[in-house]
């Protein structure tokens, strides 16, 4: 039994000594990849290490009482209760230490608050439950989705290791610059966080917060939404890329090629086929969630669209695309105008309209997207599918 | 029927259901607060277990997220409300009078009638659980517009029911500021009063500053709802951040009414068991005046990531800090107390010395939250989770089981089980840093608070706190037992059970007869 007892004793031992398993078992703030979080990580484990050593005094008096002061060793107690040098030693020495601490840490938050000067400035919405990052002057701006599968989180495939600290599209960043992040919020308070970078700010709707961050290595460095905003709370990680100057300057080319081509696809004409494929990839990349993949939704929390007057009726198309542009207010059908441009916008509903058996043969086109943001109303200049098309 | 006989012998209590429902009587009313509160502790502990149970592992497996957040709520709300505070007042109906010398409480019809309230806010809050869209979802703070435009329809029922709990904690504090200026015994001046009546009178004068702010931010909430307002609305030319404000400057002196009353009570017992007066009395009464006046000044410390200026920031930052101060020279005159003493260590005094050791960690995590910078790694994460349960479970609820333990034979005339009153102080202890002590490290390393799911990183110590949680949780049980156990029988206690004890409160039978000093004591 003893032999026993020792053997799982210096295996606990061993285990709790070894520094492979306590990095398995991350237990602290990481230092991060920036000068600042630098100086915020020295200042937590300088006033952590202030407060062990009061600890260990304070501690230490106590538990010499407890030990030698116990009435079963024949302790008598003694009568003094009041000494007003004592008081004045015990409130000084604790408020010289505090201003100690006090300095290195304005001086830590002077130079957070600095945020001017910056090369970049990046725009950030907080949106239930998704980031949107917004590079001003660069005419790039997307949304940035968790990208876990929903079979990992309930269980039915195996977790991967960055499990919900995934996204779709990462925010990319060169390193070395100075990045100003504007955060802002579109329904209810977010705030954006990642640890590696020590920036945490408030998305708050109406208000722009700034902060920023000088990148020194590259990496992706992982994030989430630290303020309570919803049933999703916990659903929507931030990623961001540091990359080499040279390899950001090439992403934010491709991306504006993108911008660039969807701006042409826009004006292009489009076809019944070429709508209902791209139609397809958007539905059930931002729809199927809710609406599932074969269009019947879960009633009666998510509505089918298979077969819904909404999604059929001639009439109503105008109705169609009011619903996806601006939502329904009090629902979980969000707005999907900043998420969706012209053409995934005019695809989806085009879809909606033609799959799982809602054989409309409407096809409505970014063109007709674009008009309804322009005059708030669907002209009604549906093209209906040539013969043979389908 | 025999109510003459009982009219002559100085009407004793009435019978039945009817006693407790009209009944004026301090000691009557402090049980009913007790057990209230109890019954709300165990009712947020089961809340506390279901988060626990969701949080075992990664992935969504017990609960939707929906619920979750209605559990996290919920538990933040019936623990602050339901469970510390009416302990607290619980605590002083029965022992204000009895260690000041009055008879019973100065407004005693209002006493009944602040009581009798809680009851009826509570059904209504839990009730909102069980109506069309769930319960409120918004985390205890309710930060608007989550609260506002974005919040479930019972949030109007949990805006009443607020309001209702206001009403009663005002009704309270009231009470306890009139008995203890009206109605001490000759020769109690107020710098001989005990400590834990010291605490309470400050602790009242807080209630009555901030209860007040609180049903401003619920009613300005229940506008911006119902009357089109747009108080926290940007869009309508509001203040999302207002809302903070508002709620924040009833939230931290909020915190301090919950540890005020502990403090007092620690400050009982430590010179009881160490059979040694309280070191530094004066300092003590000052020290606990200076924390309930920096309380009023740190509110924005819970908001350093809202993008406040700089000079705002600097002076909430220092402010904080500032409390370390008096905070430290209680924890001081404890342990200079215990010091050169004669100890002995009953569940009174074990609860104690854990408090003190416990709370004070709380506090070192405080400290370094108060440092802005650092507070933007920790802010909104387990780290904070840690603290505050550091400085409310170790904190308040360790002092007032230590109370309880402390008084118990003085309410009851028993002494209670003190074998299984040590078991329960052991398996509190063990399982209470099993659960909070790796939240901390959680914290630091990156986990969010309020999330129902995580990243595999941070499951092993999930799986620990789960664990120590559960731990926790079912030891209160064997506290309900071992009270129980005493109310109905034991050994009989003396008037004055512990060897050290000294205060007014001892010179009465065990158990303390149903009225007491009806005619004032002299205090020399
Ligand atoms: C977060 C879940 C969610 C997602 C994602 C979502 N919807 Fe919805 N959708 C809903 C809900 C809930 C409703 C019903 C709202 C109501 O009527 O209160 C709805 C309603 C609709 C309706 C109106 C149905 C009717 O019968 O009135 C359409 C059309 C629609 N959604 C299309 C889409 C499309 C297209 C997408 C993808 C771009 C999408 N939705 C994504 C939840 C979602
Ligand atoms: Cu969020």
């Amino acid at each position: 039994m003893r032999l026993q007892a020792r053997k799982y004793l210096t295996l606990i031992i061993g285990l709790l000594a070894s520094p492979a398993l306590w990095a398995e078992w991350a237990v602290n703030m990481p230092k991060g990849v920036t000068d600042l979080s630098h100086s915020i990580y020295n200042l937590h484990m300088t006033i952590f290490w202030i407060t062990v050593v009061i600890g260990i005094v304070v501690f230490g008096v106590m538990f010499w009482s407890v030990i030698f002061h116990r009435k079963s060793r024949g302790a008598k107690a003694s009568e003094f209760h009041e000494s007003t040098l004592v008081e004045i030693i015990w409130t000084t020495i604790p408020f010289v230490i505090l201003i100690g601490m006090a300095i290195p840490a304005t001086k830590t938050l002077i130079e957070v608050y600095d945020a001017d000067n910056a090369d970049i400035d990046i725009k950030i919405t907080g949106h239930q439950w998704k980031w949107q990052y917004e590079y001003l002057g660069e005419d790039v701006s997307f949304f940035s989705n968790l990208s876990t599968p929903r079979e990992q989180f309930t269980n039915q495939r195996p977790k991967n290791p960055n499990y919900l600290l995934e996204v779709d599209e990462p925010m990319v960043v060169p390193i070395g610059k100075k990045i100003r992040f504007l955060v802002t919020g579109a329904d209810v308070i977010h705030s954006w966080w990642v640890p590696e970078l020590a920036v945490k700010k408030d998305a708050i709707p109406g208000f722009i917060n700034e902060s920023w961050a000088k990148i020194n290595q590259p990496g992706v460095y992982r994030g989430q939404c630290a303020e309570l905003c919803g049933k999703n709370h916990g659903f929507m990680p931030i990623v961001v890329d540091a990359r080499p100057m040279d390899e950001y300057l090439a992403w934010l080319d491709e991306k504006r090629e993108e911008v660039e081509k969807v701006r042409e696809l826009t004006q292009k004409d489009w076809t019944m086929d070429e709508l209902m494929e791209r139609g397809e990839q958007v539905y059930n990349k931002v729809c199927s969630a809710c609406h599932q993949v074969n269009g019947q939704g879960l009633p009666p929390m998510f509505p089918a669209l298979k077969g819904a007057p909404v999604a059929v009726k001639r009439d109503q198309i105008g109705r169609h695309i009011e619903i996806l542009l601006y939502g329904i207010k009090g629902s979980a059908m969000q707005s999907f105008k900043e998420q969706l441009n012209e053409v995934d916008m005019a695809a989806v509903i085009t879809y909606e309209r033609n799959a799982w058996g809602n054989n409309t043969g409407e096809v409505i086109t970014p063109k007709d997207i674009l008009d309804y943001k322009n005059n708030d109303a669907y002209t009604g200049q549906y093209t209906q599918a040539e013969e043979g098309e389908q | 029927m025999s109510d003459h006989a009982i009219d002559h012998e100085h009407h004793g209590p009435a019978k039945g259901l009817m006693r407790w429902v009209l009944t004026t009587n301090h000691k009557d009313i402090g049980s009913m607060y007790m057990w209230f509160s109890f019954a709300m502790f165990l009712l947020g502990g089961s809340m506390a277990m279901v988060i626990r149970a969701e949080l075992f592992q990664p992935g969504l497996q017990i609960v939707k997220p929906e619920f979750f957040n209605q559990m996290t709520t919920m538990h933040g709300l019936i623990m602050v409300f339901g469970a510390v505070m009416p302990a607290f007042v619980g605590l002083a109906n029965w022992m204000i009078p009895m260690m000041i010398g009055a008879p019973d409480m100065a407004l005693p019809r209002m006493n009944n009638w602040s009581f009798w309230i809680l009851p009826f806010a509570f059904t209504l809050l839990i009730s909102t659980l069980f109506m069309e869209g769930g319960g409120p979802n918004f985390g205890w703070t309710f930060y608007a517009p989550l609260s506002t435009d974005y919040a479930p329809p019972s949030t109007t029922f949990f805006v009443l029911s607020i309001h209702m709990m206001g009403v009663s904690s005002i009704m309270g504090a009231i009470n306890v500021i009139a008995t203890i200026l009206n109605l001490r015994a000759p020769g109690m001046t107020l710098m001989k009063m005990p400590l834990f009546v010291w605490t309470w009178l400050i602790t009242a004068y807080l209630l009555i500053a901030v209860m007040p702010v609180l049903a401003g931010a619920v009613t300005m909430v229940l506008m911006d709802i119902h009357f089109g307002t747009s108080f926290f609305n940007a869009g309508g030319g509001g203040d999302p951040v207002l809302f903070q404000h508002v709620f924040w400057f009833f939230g931290h002196p909020e915190v301090y009414i919950m540890i005020l009353p502990a403090f007092g009570i620690i400050s009982a017992i430590i010179p009881t068991f160490s059979r040694k007066p309280l070191f530094g009395y004066t300092s003590m009464v000052y020290a606990v005046a200076s924390i309930a006046f920096l309380s009023f000044i740190v509110w924005a410390h819970h908001m350093f990531t809202v993008g406040i200026p700089l000079v705002g920031e600097v002076f909430f930052m220092y402010a904080t800090m500032l409390i370390a101060v008096p905070t430290g020279v209680k924890v001081f005159n404890w342990v200079a107390t215990m010091f050169k003493g004669s100890l002995t260590f009953e569940t009174p005094m074990l609860f104690s010395i854990a408090f003190v050791v416990l709370f004070t960690i709380g506090g070192f995590s405080g400290l370094m939250l108060s440092i802005a910078p650092a507070d933007f790694q920790y802010h909104d994460t387990y780290f904070v989770v840690a603290h505050f349960h550091y400085v409310l479970v170790p904190g308040a609820i360790f002092a007032i089981f230590a109370g309880v333990y402390y008084w118990l034979p003085k309410w009851t005339g028993h002494m209670y089980d003190t074998a299984l009153s040590k078991v329960h102080f052991w398996m509190s202890f063990i399982g209470m840093n099993l659960t909070f002590f790796p939240m901390h490290f959680v914290g630091l390393a990156g986990m969010p608070r309020r999330i129902p799911d995580y990243n595999l990183q941070f499951a092993d110590f999930n799986m620990v706190a789960s664990i120590g949680g559960f731990m926790f949780g079912a030891t209160q049980l064997l506290f309900l037992f071992i009270v129980i156990k005493c109310v109905k029988g034991g050994p009989k206690a003396e008037a004055s059970p512990w060897e050290g004890a000294h205060g007014l409160e001892w010179v009465v039978p065990s158990p303390a007869p149903y009225h007491t000093f009806t005619t004032p004591p002299e205090v020399k």
